[in-house]
């Protein structure tokens, strides 16, 4: 336990150092979901029909963002292989890191996604089940991301790769989110995605840190 | 026979359903052959060049 | 008493026997030259009851099946699209499960089945895909639609494939390949029962489950027929090109060593 709460603050530390590494997923969430109502039409009809899926999407896109320095950074100074050595099983220091990315990166976005709500039109009545949807819906993320970059952590151009493996696997929390979206939007009862996302919530909590433990293991040999 | 061919108006959907399908299946068919194909002829080329890694067992006289 | 008791021990030497065996036989199954001379083996007989199952299946789909009462001639594409939609999960299972087998067992030759299964689940799902969206013009008028769950699912399963190849060709050390792709096979399982319920979770595009519905199939027995020839000759198939295509993984994992050197020469002699 000492060893969890001492990786999750030392990881937070690191990452409010580079306080730009902080503000890039965020920033990216925003420019990413401004892009579409300049590419179509800002008209507030079409604005609302696909801002709930506008808004995933970014969500999506800038969780792959913050991770390069999850792996990478402690793999190539060398403390990965001294926390592997450690009597703290990895995927409990991996869960930790898991949550120090998504302090960093999942926690803007939902506090930025009402606002990018409002800005798309979308209906107040909908926004509660909104912002549970994307917090719910960051941790996954957030989990899945981590498996992709340990999976490719001892490659040198890992990052698109990343992308590749790891979107396929996002796809269901995109479904499952945009269809509490939209059942939010339509006045219908959320429950059946919410509670799918959340069931996607501790299944990848709970197993995808051993994943991405393993991963890490197998490329530092 | 002509019905046949037609499918009740769908002619053009089936066949090329079915078409494509048959054509999937034996292009892979033909691709699996010319692996096992490829790897069998390096192997002939090839030889026996690999040195047996093992450690010989080290006995020790005491 | 003595009875119950003579035949308890004859219970646990059967089954002590059994258990033996079949680690024997799955040890066996670590030894490349066992390994590359079982699928040589097996694979004529996959090859000639594929070919007869898939030459039948296609005469009952297009001959002898009725013609639907809605659909009419055009249902006849299941007979092609379901098969391949079913092999690419079965291919997908066998990728994983071997792949797990490989990574905990350490056996090279479980990774190489599974390198084997991932490009024909790849053609499989590619063929799932492409007479899905010929089915669908005619039935819903559109070859493909984002939102149909299903669909988005398949999507997802090809390139669960090709990331895994895609992963496996990015390291060089053969090892570190093996298990690292393996890891990424076992996290996408998930995406089996999502496709396999997606189809209940959500009614969008796709018809509902046709035959693995507990109660009364909605389809004829004669047109159930041909479906369930032409999945075993699919399945057929697959088990022939893995053959085929595991003896050739065999061969270039292991082509510098005497065992190969021997069969060649045992060939050629």
């Amino acid at each position: 336990m000492d060893i969890f709460i001492l990786i999750l603050l030392r990881d937070l530390r690191l990452s409010f150092r580079r306080w730009n590494e902080l503000a890039m997923p965020l920033l990216f969430f925003i420019i990413i979901a401004s892009l579409f109502p300049l590419a179509s039409s800002p008209e507030i009809s079409q604005l609302r029909d696909y801002g709930g899926a506008v808004i995933w999407i970014s969500a999506l896109l800038s969780s792959l963002l913050a991770l390069d320095g999850l792996f990478r950074v402690d793999a190539e100074d060398g403390s990965m292989e001294q926390l592997i050595l450690s009597p703290t099983p990895l995927g409990v220091i991996v869960l930790a890191k898991i949550i120090a990315h998504w302090i960093v990166s999942g926690v803007p976005l939902v506090i930025a996604s009402p606002l990018l709500a409002l800005s798309f039109y979308l209906p107040l009545e909908a926004l509660p089940v909104f912002i549970l949807a994307i917090a719910l819906a960051t941790p996954i993320l957030s989990v899945l991301a981590a498996i992709g970059a340990a999976l490719t952590v001892s490659l040198r151009g890992g990052g698109a790769l990343i992308g590749l493996l790891m979107l396929p696997m996002m796809v269901p929390v995109l479904i499952f989110g945009t269809w509490a979206t939209d059942a939010a939007v339509q006045g219908e009862n959320p429950i059946g995605a919410l509670l799918l996302l959340a069931s996607l919530a501790i299944l990848s909590i709970s197993l995808g840190p051993l994943a991405a433990a393993g991963a890490v293991k197998v490329a530092m040999e | 026979m002509m019905e046949f061919m037609l499918m009740g108006g769908y002619a053009g959907y089936v066949w090329s359903a079915y078409g494509i399908t048959m054509l999937v299946l034996v292009a892979n068919v033909w691709m699996a052959y010319r692996f096992h194909a490829k790897w069998l002829k390096r192997a002939q080329e090839e030889g026996m060049t690999k040195v047996s890694t093992r450690q010989p067992r080290v006995r020790r006289i005491s | 008493m003595a009875f119950i008791r003579h035949n308890l021990v004859r219970i646990v030497n059967t089954i002590s026997v059994l258990n033996t065996n079949f680690w024997r036989w799955f040890h066996q199954l670590a030894s490349p030259p066992h390994v590359f001379a079982l699928a040589g083996r097996v694979c004529p007989w996959f090859a000639g009851l594929a070919i007869i199952f898939l030459v039948a299946g296609t005469y009952g789909g297009l001959v002898l099946a009725p013609a639907d009462y809605l659909q009419g001639d055009g249902f006849r594409i299941i007979y092609v699209h379901v098969p391949s939609a079913y092999l690419g999960m079965l291919a997908y299972m066998v990728m994983a499960s071997s792949a797990a087998i490989g990574f905990i067992w350490r056996m090279k030759m479980a990774h190489g089945l599974a390198v084997s299964a991932a490009p024909l689940g790849a053609w499989f799902t590619v063929l799932a895909l492409v007479t899905g969206g010929i089915w669908g013009k005619p039935m819903w008028g559109t070859y493909w639609q984002w939102a149909d769950a299903r669909l988005m699912s398949e999507l997802m399963l090809l390139f669960l494939f090709l990331g895994y190849m895609v992963l496996r060709a990015s390291f060089d050390d053969r090892d570190k390949a093996d298990r690292i792709s393996a890891i990424l096979a076992v996290v996408g399982v998930i995406n089996i029962p999502i496709i396999h319920y997606s189809v209940e979770w959500w009614s969008t595009l796709h018809q509902g489950p046709t035959i693995a519905k507990l109660d009364e199939p909605s389809i004829t027995m004669d047109m159930l027929i041909p479906l369930l020839i032409m999945i075993i000759g699919f399945t057929a198939f697959f088990g022939w090109l893995l053959c085929k295509r595991l003896q050739g993984e065999i061969l270039k994992r292991e082509r510098q060593t005497r065992w190969v050197d021997g069969l060649i020469k045992g060939r050629t002699a």
